[in-house]
């Protein structure tokens, strides 16, 4: 044996599109630095055509997740959390690296986020009964409406976020848990809990396609979230600037909107999982049969 | 064709000549109760009834016969402004109201709406050109529900939000409505707006201002505080005006999808709440399990109603292959019947098409139709009256799916008939478009019928029925028909905040 100090094996951070870990097509890259300005890697920095393939691998991945049953999404997303806590001080890590935040508060930030994960984990098979009703019409028909995802839906953490992995699951989670496919789009700041959650989903089951994470400008990619047609709901979290590019485009398709302000509390948690901020990504649907003959 | 062979065959077997159906020969049966139009209208602004800023009316008329009914006030950007003020001014003690004293405004409204039924309905039909027996039984009545309906909201809108235990008001609400249902329109705009506690400024379209100025006298009569509805009619220009105001907290519009992407465009910069009710291709999906003969009803139902002026309107028809020389044989046997005429004649199934634009618009349609090679059938053959715009129940076969018949709203008594072999073949079908409003299943079996609705990108699913509506459910789109639900709990988060 040398007697030297085992040098380390640096991890290349690369994107998340339908279950692989693809780099950039662009080949191009984003420096990260960490806490004291040092560089610590580079970032696959995701291009149109990296969007686009993520929004298309999302769209074939929608059908099935959606149809698959509320107990099975719920089970998925259990998972996901049982998966994250076997993960706790790397997600820690991971926060701590770029921020500097303290080990006490990264690592009260990832218990935060896991329980938010199971939170949402069971709302799967309830927030149909809470958001649905039977309508009782003046008339000889049964009536009832229920929630129905909307499709592909965009999460966009656009600005650093002082808890960059709980405002990621509270960006992503809503859509997932009511069957819609995501494409989140990392924070260039503090990307790496988000890439971590990334390299968990597929061991936590969650079917590819189902969840997609790229790291890319979201300034840049703003535009492009806005005006792609296969697009059907947004949630983000943006400057002004970022949020009038994304309002802009939306309304080309009419895409569903949600954009939250940059001074977004997530750690309310009373607020991050209550049923209301699935709204966004459900339509109701309102089915009518007559009763009589 | 091979159905159409088997079709010519029928016909020619028919007992009296070209129609296997004996035409039975009505009598007239108009609605005669007098109804006073006045000359000219004007604005209702902070509870009065005022001159227009700009001094121009523009005319009503009567599509059914193109005489004037009315000159109606032209609201201009100052007229918007002073509305919008109006109701900024009564937001506050509106709100500081007792819920359950804003219910028995509701309640009161409701009623009236229903003692001046007949009138309200003669008017709606004299302005808009529908059947007297539609605007009778189908407009005015589900008017009074929906504000008797959202009059018992307003002191339960705790419960009506899940997670929102003190929901406010979103403020002063900026309405804009279609000229195919006046009345209803105002009535699911306003009813929800009044029972969460907003105050509203609605611009009723400029072809059917009639009844939604006898609504402000209702409105009037019933006491309503000044300002909690202003009503500025006017055309697009006004529309505009009302969108732009920077006073104006939400802005709900029901129309087209071309005028509703505009107004997203315009709220995109401001952050103003928006719901959308647009446009729609629905189709509707007949299979060879069907109960045939109520199918045949239900299309006449989904795209005949109110002259196909309705944005769920059923337009595209889908029929299993099988059963498709069946459906068309029944179905121009039926159109046969359908009497076309004098809105104001109890047994007119269809009336006038709605403005001179409008009929315009359906014609230009029906002749790209024939120009794509599609058929153009027109079974009905009835006397059309000289005067007024009239349009024939008309169905198109040979339709493909790239056809700008099979894609674009035509807004008119048009139907699209097409054909397909199994389940799956259907359904991609029908979601390919981008609107997403409603859609109708015919089929005799449950888990078929069940399996299609959920599958079926629609806000609304109608089994074995058509173009039903209620005050208790939800009405609105996916896709590019919109966002936001009118009508039932679901309908009251559009007015609401957390």
């Amino acid at each position: 044996m040398n007697d030297h100090e085992r040098l380390a094996v640096l991890k290349t951070w690369k994107l998340f599109i339908k279950g692989s870990f693809p780099r950039s097509e662009s080949g191009r890259t984003l420096p990260l630095h960490n806490k004291d300005g040092e560089l610590i890697a580079h970032l696959s920095h995701a291009s149109r055509k990296d969007l686009r393939e993520a929004i298309e691998s999302a769209r074939g991945a929608f059908p099935g997740w959606s149809s698959s049953t509320a107990y099975l999404r719920s089970q998925i997303i259990y998972r996901l959390a049982e998966m994250l806590e076997g993960r706790r001080s790397e997600l820690s890590d991971a926060l701590r690296s770029t921020s500097g935040v303290s080990k006490k508060k990264a690592d009260t930030e990832v218990s935060a986020s896991i329980d938010r994960t199971v939170s949402w984990a069971g709302w799967c098979d309830k927030f149909p009964m809470v958001l649905g009703s039977r309508n009782p019409v003046a008339g000889p028909y049964h009536n009832f409406s229920m929630p129905e995802p909307s499709g592909v839906c965009v999460a966009v953490q656009g600005i650093a976020e002082q808890h960059s992995l709980l405002g990621f699951m509270s960006l992503v989670l809503p859509p997932l848990c009511t069957g819609n496919a995501v494409v989140a789009v990392a924070n260039t700041e503090h990307p790496l809990a988000a890439l971590l959650v990334a390299e968990v989903a597929p061991t936590a089951d969650i079917p590819p396609g189902v969840l997609n994470v790229i790291t890319g400008d979201a300034k840049e990619l703003a535009g492009w979230i806005a005006s792609h047609r296969d697009v059907d709901s947004v949630h983000a979290i943006a400057d002004e600037a970022i949020a009038a590019t994304l309002r802009a485009g939306a309304a080309e398709n009419l895409k569903r909107v949600q954009i939250l302000s940059k001074d977004e509390d997530f750690t309310d948690t009373d607020r991050w999982t209550n049923p209301r901020r699935l709204a966004p990504f459900v339509e109701t649907k309102t089915v009518w049969h007559p009763s009589a003959t | 064709m091979a159905w159409r062979a088997k079709y010519d065959q029928f016909m020619a077997d028919a007992p009296n000549g070209n129609s296997p159906v004996t035409t039975w020969e009505y009598s007239p049966a108009p609605e005669t109760t007098p109804v006073v139009i006045p000359d000219q209208t004007q604005l209702y602004v902070g509870g009065k009834f005022i001159e227009p800023h700009s001094k121009k009316r523009f005319a009503t008329v009567n599509p059914a016969t193109e005489a004037t009914l009315s000159q109606i006030a032209d609201g201009d950007a100052a007229d918007v402004d002073a509305a919008v003020s109006a109701a900024r001014k009564a937001l506050k003690p509106w709100g500081k109201l007792p819920a359950s004293e804003r219910a028995k405004y509701l309640y009161r409204i409701a009623r009236r709406i229903q003692e001046r039924a007949r009138e309200l309905a003669i008017l709606e039909s004299m302005d808009g050109g529908k059947p007297i027996k539609e605007s009778r039984d189908v407009d005015i009545p589900l008017a009074a529900q929906h504000f008797f309906h959202h009059a018992g909201w307003c002191d339960k809108l705790r419960y009506a939000m899940p997670g929102t235990p003190e929901p406010r008001p979103v403020g002063v609400c900026g309405q804009i409505i279609p000229w195919n249902f006046p009345l209803l329109m105002a009535a699911w705009k306003l009813a929800p707006a009044l029972a969460c506690g907003n105050t509203v400024v609605l611009k009723p379209a400029e072809t059917t201002s009639l009844t939604a100025m006898r609504l402000a006298e209702i409105l009037q009569e019933c006491d309503l505080p000044p300002g909690v509805v202003n009503i500025v009619t006017g055309a697009g220009a006004t529309g505009k005006a009302l969108v732009d105001h920077a006073g104006v907290d939400k802005i709900a519009f029901t129309g087209s999808t071309e005028v509703g992407k505009q107004i997203a465009q315009a709220c995109a910069g401001r952050g103003t709440r928006l719901t959308l009710e647009l446009g729609g291709k629905s189709a509707n999906i007949i299979f060879a399990d069907a109960a045939i003969d109520q199918a045949i009803e239900g299309i006449v139902q989904g795209i005949w109603f109110n002259q196909g002026h309705v944005c769920c309107a059923g337009s595209r028809l889908f029929v299993e292959e099988s059963i498709l020389p069946e459906v068309i044989r029944k179905l121009e046997m039926r159109m046969k019947t359908l009497r076309v005429g004098d809105p104001l004649d109890k047994n007119t199934d269809i009336g006038a098409i709605n403005s001179k634009q409008q009929l315009a618009i359906i014609e230009r349609y029906i002749a790209e139709g024939g120009r794509e090679g599609c058929m153009v059938c027109q079974p009905n053959h009835q006397t059309l009256p000289t005067k007024g715009y009239w349009c024939r129940p008309t169905f198109m076969t040979g339709v493909q799916p790239a056809h700008v018949v099979a894609r674009e709203e035509i807004f008119g008594p048009v139907l699209a008939v097409m054909s397909f072999r199994t389940p799956e073949e259907a359904i991609s079908r029908a979601n390919n478009s981008p609107y997403g409003l409603a859609a109708g299943i015919w089929t005799e079996k449950g888990s078929k019928m069940f399996d299609v609705a959920r599958r079926l990108q629609a806000g609304v699913v109608w089994c074995n029925t058509y173009n039903q509506f209620d005050a208790t459910s939800p009405f609105g789109g996916f896709k590019e028909s919109g966002f936001g639900r009118e009508g039932g709990m679901q309908g009251l988060a559009a007015y609401l905040s957390e």
